[in-house]
């Protein structure tokens, strides 16, 4: 890396997710996390990264209670990276099942209940299968392991911004990319070895794109 | 496909990592996070920390052990023992836990299941049934066999049934449940699949099996006999009888899909 600085990374803490376990597996990865609990907090970082268990109805308002939601959108049309865990991918797109208020609306679709799951919460280590290639798996086999804990996953509108995929029961949407948005259905800071390698490979996404590029305007 | 997890169980007391037999006869096994980091990297799919004195000393929980074990194992974290509110399931999971486990207090207080599930969602509360084998009536053949549900490590009988208190409690909110054989804990004689199956035929939830792993082929047979998603033991690890590895190369020859790493580590 050339950059002389860490990669400065603000954690949405909206109440709603384990803050100790990102932030460390980002500082095990080289970067320099920050918990955002406000929207000033998010001032000068490199990068959002969106945690969450739970139900989506009180994140959303535990966000929009904070400030966060719209400096979070704005974020995002703005191109700048994002990375969604778990609840916060699913709070990525239009709508879930789990509640009848509206989400974010940053990418189209909604989450739906996991279906013909022969458990349910679908806890637990699962193979993600790719659908095509990207710099987030750099290094990573496909159907390694990550680990899940969800009732719900997206069900994005648009095939084509689906990465991987994982089966319980039927097959459900376990990461996404748009641009330089970034989802993830499985929870990177808790699938060991495997989990730190996308963190690390976030990082450097984010650290090519902050990184000055000559030639572009 | 979903994994069948290896789950060592950390027993706490006072700081340190014990365990007896019976939950009697404790002995020191060593320090909490560093057997936590150990595990993980020899490919443990989750830690369960269990603050086995808690229920009768009425102590807090391990906020401190959890801080350190989380800051180096990126692994899921369980903690069970001394939790009895929402106020103190929240400061436990911000200190880094992913799931809560409660045993007393759910007997005592059913409701509180359903509040921290209602806060936290149904995935990070796993209820811990301590059951015990009553004794068959004459003539009464085995799939007649109940079991009795008992707290406070073993040493409270309670008027529940464990099959009607395992489905109640995932009615309430729970979505995991941590079974132990009381009748097997630390005897190194096998699972209890009866137990197991009896109450993972009837809920929906991951059901985690413990209490009498000697070997490899116990792992095995809890999750194809007892219906597991998960096999949790304690001393075979920490003495080193058997490796996770050992564990779950065992399971994998039998078929079952678990989660290998390499050796060397990454």
């Amino acid at each position: 890396m050339t950059r002389r600085t860490p990669i400065r990374i603000a954690v949405l803490d909206y109440g709603a997710a384990n803050m100790v376990s990102i932030t460390q597996a980002l500082t095990a990865v080289g970067a320099e996390p920050i918990v955002a609990a406000d929207p000033e907090a998010m001032a000068g970082v490199d990068a959002l990264v969106v945690p969450g268990v739970g139900a989506a109805g009180p994140a959303m308002d535990h966000l929009r209670d904070r400030g966060l939601a719209d400096p979070l959108r704005e974020w995002v049309r703005a191109g700048k990276p994002c990375l969604g865990i778990c609840l916060g991918l699913q709070l990525f797109f239009d709508a879930s099942d789990e509640g009848s208020a509206p989400t974010l609306g940053l990418l189209a679709g909604r989450s739906v209940a996991l279906v013909d799951a022969p458990t349910l919460p679908h806890i637990g280590w699962n193979s993600v299968i790719f659908d095509r290639a990207h710099p987030l798996f750099d290094g990573i086999p496909d159907g390694s392991y990550f680990y899940f804990v969800h009732s719900f996953a997206p069900a994005p509108k648009d095939q084509s911004i689906v990465l991987a995929r994982t089966t319980h029961g039927r097959p459900f949407v376990s990461a996404v990319a748009q641009g330089s948005l970034y989802g993830l259905q499985f929870h990177p800071e808790k699938s060991s070895d495997a989990g730190l390698r996308v963190l690390a490979n976030f990082v450097t996404l984010v650290s090519a794109s902050a990184a000055p590029a000559p030639g572009v305007a | 496909m979903l994994a069948r997890r290896v789950i060592p169980c950390l027993d706490v007391d006072k700081g340190r990592v014990v365990k007896g037999t019976k939950f009697l006869n404790l002995t020191d096994e060593g320090d909490p996070a560093e057997l936590a980091e150990r595990y993980a990297r020899e490919g443990a799919d989750e830690i369960v920390f269990l603050d086995i004195t808690a229920a009768h000393e009425r102590r807090g929980t391990m906020l401190d052990i959890v801080r350190r074990t989380a800051s180096r194992a990126f692994v899921p974290l369980t903690v069970g023992g001394g939790v009895r509110s929402v106020d103190e399931m929240r400061d436990v999971l911000r200190a880094g836990a992913d799931k809560v486990s409660f045993n007393t207090a759910a007997v005592a207080e059913p409701a509180l299941l359903t509040a921290c599930a209602d806060r936290f969602g149904s995935q990070a509360v796993v209820c811990a049934i301590d059951a015990r084998r009553l004794p068959l009536a004459d003539g009464a053949d085995s799939a007649e066999r109940r079991w009795e549900v008992v707290t406070h490590g073993g040493r409270r009988p309670t008027d529940l049934e464990a099959v009607a208190w395992a489905m109640r409690v995932v009615e309430l909110g729970a979505g995991e449940l941590l079974v132990t054989s009381m009748d097997r804990d630390g005897t190194h004689s096998g699972f209890d699949t009866e137990l197991l199956a009896a109450i993972a035929t009837r809920v929906r939830v991951p059901v985690i099996a413990s209490g009498g792993a000697a070997g490899p082929a116990d792992f095995v047979t809890a999750v194809r006999d007892g219906k597991a998603d998960a096999v949790l033991a304690a001393s075979i690890f920490h003495r080193r009888t058997h490796s996770i590895a050992d564990v779950k190369a065992a399971m994998a020859a039998a078929g079952l899909p678990v989660r290998r790493i390499e050796e060397s580590g990454a």
